[in-house]
C-alpha cells in the first residue's frame, strides 16, 4: 500500500522566450486536497496539463504515484481522474454514452459500468439529463459531466483545473461538497481556483505559483501563518449587538488574540497567533464571556492577504 | 488512513482501446448532421443519373454492363470517395484541439495512436457506408436495364475494391491534414482543395504540359477505378457491336496537325497501370499515417 503522490521534478515548460513554468519541484503525497493558486497565466494550467499528457515538458519530469506521464502514461494515469479546462464531449452522444466510453477506457467492469454511470450522474444532478444528447448542454451542464466524468473510475488521485468555472452558485456549491466529500473517501485532490474562499474552504495545503515559479508549498495554516503577517483570521458571528466596550475591554485581551475588529454590530473579525488549537481556545474563551457567538468561521481574507503579498512580490 | 495508488480497474490494452474508440466515434459520426449531408448529395446524383438514363436512354451507357458501369460508377465513384473523405477525416484530429474533445479523451489512460486509429477506423466504416449505399443503387439500375445479364462483372468488383483502397488512401490524406492543424476550417479546406481540386489541376499539368508521368498524384492513381471498367467497341462480322473489356494503354501518344502551315503537335497522355496505381495508393496512405500519428503524438494542446 502506497500513499497517492504526485511530483514535479525541474519541471520546465517553455514557448519560444516565453517560460510557462520554470524548474518547478514540488511533491505532493498523501489523501489530501492541495489547492494550486496563482494569477492568470501563472503556470497552472500547464503544470496540469503536463501531467495529463496534453502538454509535454520542455525538461524535467511530471511524475504521478512516481510513473513517468510522459514515457508511461498509461500507467500513470490509470488511477487519475481529471477536469482540464472545459472538455467537449462528442456532441451526437448522450452522457450515458459519454461516460461509458471513458468507463470502458479505464477498465470499469462492465457489470458495475452502468451501476457507476448512474451513480457519478446523480452525483452530479444530472440525472434527468443521462439521455439527452450532449450537444444541446449548457457550458455549466458539461462542467458537470465532466467532473462525472473524472469520478467514474474511483480514482485515487483528482487533478481539477478551476473546476466550477462556468457553473452557477448551486452548481459550485454541488461541485465543492463533491470535492470535499472525496476527501472524506481518501483521495490526493490537486485543484487549480481563482477563488481563494473556495480553497480556503476546500483545501488542506495551498500550493502558489507565479510567473511559473512555486512560491510557497504548505498546509493552509502555515501558509496563512507564515505569510499574513503571523495570524489567522476568524469571522465571528453573534446574535445580538457587541456591548460597547466588549472589543477593547475584553476580546483584544483575550490569549491568541493579536487584535479585533467590530465588521458590524453582530460580526467580528479576530487575527489569531495560531492555527486550529489556538482557535478552539479562543472560541471557548469567548463563549464564556457571553457575547452571543453563533458562528466562529475562519476567514479567506488571511489566504486573500498572503496571495497579495506573496503575487504582489514577485511583480 | 493510508491511500493505496494502486489502480482500482484494469485499463484495456491499446488494440481494445482502438476498438472502443472506434465504436464511440462511428455512433457519433452517424449521428451527425454530416453524414446525412453526405447521403442525401450521393442520392441526389443516384437520382439525377436514374432520371437521365431513364428519360434519355443514351446509347453509351446502355450499350453494354461494363459501358453503363464505367459511365455510372467509373464517373462519381472516386469523387464520393474524395468527399467523403473530407466530410469524415477533415476535422477529425484538428476537431480534438479546436472544439475542445480531446481534453475529454487525451487525459485517460489510453494513447494518442489508440484515438487516432480508432477515429480513422470509424471513419473508414461511415464513408464506406456511403460508398456501399452508392454501388448498391449502380448495381440496382444495372439489373433493371441489362436483365438475365451478369450484373456483378468481375471488372466492377475490381472496381469497387480499388475505390475502397484509395479510401484508405483518401482518409489517410485527410487525417493528416487535420493532424496538421488545430482549426477545423483549415485542414478541411486544404484537404479539399486538394483532393476535388487542385490534384486535378496539377495532373493536367504535368501530365499534359510537361508531358511527365504524374505518378506523384493520389488522383492520378485513382484512375484505377475507371480504367478497369473501360471497353472498345469492335465491329462483329454479323455486323453487331461488341464490346471488349480493354485496359487503356500507359502511354498514349497522339499527333495531330494544326494550321494552314500544318504544325505536328505532339500530346503524350498518361494512363496508370494497375500495379502502379496500387504503389501510389498505398505509399500516400502509408507516408500519411505515419506523418499524421506522429504530428497527433507530439501536438500540444494549448
Amino acid at each position: 500500500m502506497t500513499n497517492p503522490s504526485l511530483e514535479a521534478v525541474n519541471l520546465s515548460k517553455t514557448y519560444g522566450s516565453f517560460t510557462a513554468v520554470s524548474n518547478l519541484n514540488l511533491k505532493i503525497e498523501g489523501s489530501k486536497c492541495v489547492g494550486f493558486l496563482g494569477p492568470n497565466g501563472a503556470g497552472k494550467t500547464t503544470t496540469l496539463k503536463i501531467f495529463t499528457d496534453l502538454i509535454r515538458a520542455s525538461s524535467g519530469e511530471a511524475l504521478i504515484n512516481g510513473i513517468n506521464v510522459h514515457t508511461h502514461k498509461k500507467a500513470a494515469l490509470a488511477s487519475v481522474g481529471t477536469v482540464i479546462e472545459t472538455p467537449e464531449i462528442y456532441p451526437s452522444l448522450t452522457p450515458r454514452e459519454a461516460l461509458g466510453m471513458v468507463a470502458e477506457l479505464r477498465g470499469v467492469p462492465h457489470a458495475e459500468r452502468r451501476k457507476r454511470i448512474e451513480e457519478v450522474v446523480t452525483e452530479v444532478a444530472m440525472q434527468d439529463w443521462i439521455d439527452k444528447r450532449v450537444g444541446k448542454f449548457s457550458k455549466g451542464m458539461k462542467q458537470r459531466i465532466d467532473v462525472a466524468s473524472a469520478l467514474l473510475s474511483d480514482p485515487t488521485i483528482l487533478l481539477l483545473d478551476e473546476p466550477t468555472t462556468g457553473l452557477d452558485p448551486r452548481g459550485m456549491s454541488e461541485v465543492r461538497g463533491i470535492v470535499k466529500s472525496l476527501k472524506n473517501k481518501d483521495r490526493l485532490i490537486f485543484m487549480s481556483s481563482h477563488i481563494l474562499s473556495e480553497v480556503s474552504e476546500v483545501c488542506d495545503e495551498v500550493a502558489m505559483i507565479d510567473h511559473g515559479k512555486l512560491l510557497v508549498y504548505d498546509t493552509l495554516q502555515n501558509v496563512t501563518a507564515k505569510f499574513s503577517g503571523g495570524a489567522n483570521i476568524v469571522d465571528v458571528g453573534l446574535t445580538r449587538a457587541l456591548p460597547a466596550g466588549a472589543l477593547d475591554g475584553s476580546i483584544t485581551k483575550l490569549p491568541g488574540v493579536v487584535s479585533a475588529e467590530k465588521l458590524d454590530d453582530k460580526r467580528l473579525r479576530i487575527w489569531c497567533s495560531g492555527g486550529p488549537d489556538i482557535q478552539e481556545k479562543i472560541l471557548a474563551q469567548l463563549v464564556g464571556i457571553n457575547i452571543g457567538v453563533v458562528s466562529f468561521q475562519p476567514t479567506s481574507s488571511a489566504l486573500e492577504e498572503v496571495y497579495l503579498n506573496l503575487i504582489k512580490d514577485t511583480l | 488512513m493510508t491511500q493505496s495508488s494502486t489502480p482500482r480497474n484494469n485499463v484495456p490494452n491499446s488494440m481494445a482501446q482502438v476498438g472502443i474508440t472506434m465504436r464511440y466515434t462511428f455512433r457519433d459520426y452517424l449521428r451527425s448532421r454530416r453524414f446525412a449531408i453526405l447521403l442525401v448529395i450521393m442520392l441526389l446524383v443516384s437520382a439525377i443519373l436514374t432520371i437521365v438514363v431513364a428519360h434519355y436512354r443514351p446509347a453509351g451507357p446502355l450499350a453494354s454492363v461494363l459501358s453503363f458501369y464505367s459511365t455510372w460508377w467509373g464517373s462519381f465513384a472516386t469523387f464520393l470517395v474524395a468527399l467523403s473523405g473530407v466530410f469524415f477525416g477533415g476535422d477529425a484530429i484538428s476537431g480534438e484541439f479546436q472544439n475542445k474533445t480531446g481534453y475529454f479523451t487525451i487525459p485517460n489512460p489510453v494513447r494518442r495512436s489508440s484515438v487516432y486509429v480508432g477515429k480513422w477506423i470509424s471513419a473508414f466504416i461511415a464513408s464506406s457506408i456511403i460508398l456501399f449505399v452508392f454501388a448498391a443503387i449502380t448495381i440496382a439500375n444495372v439489373a433493371y436495364y441489362f436483365p438475365g445479364q451478369n450484373v456483378i462483372p468481375w471488372q466492377f468488383a475490381e472496381s469497387f475494391l480499388f475505390a475502397w483502397f484509395y479510401l484508405v488512401a483518401v482518409l489517410g490524406f485527410t487525417f493528416f491534414f487535420s493532424s496538421l492543424f488545430k482549426t477545423t476550417s483549415y485542414s478541411i479546406l486544404v484537404s479539399a482543395l486538394l483532393l476535388l481540386v487542385a490534384f486535378a489541376i496539377i495532373e493536367g499539368l504535368v501530365s499534359d504540359l510537361a508531358q511527365i508521368e504524374p505518378w506523384f498524384i493520389l488522383s492520378y492513381g485513382s484512375q484505377i477505378v475507371g480504367n478497369v471498367l473501360a471497353v472498345t467497341p469492335h465491329l462483329l462480322p454479323s455486323g453487331q457491336i461488341s464490346y471488349v473489356p480493354t485496359y487503356p494503354a500507359h502511354i498514349v501518344t497522339t499527333t495531330s496537325t494544326f494550321g494552314p502551315r500544318a504544325v505536328k503537335v505532339t500530346i503524350t497522355t498518361f494512363n496508370v497501370t494497375i500495379p502502379e496505381g496500387l504503389a501510389i495508393i498505398t505509399a500516400y496512405f502509408v507516408v500519411t499515417a505515419i506523418l499524421g500519428l506522429a504530428l497527433f503524438e507530439r501536438k500540444e494542446f494549448n
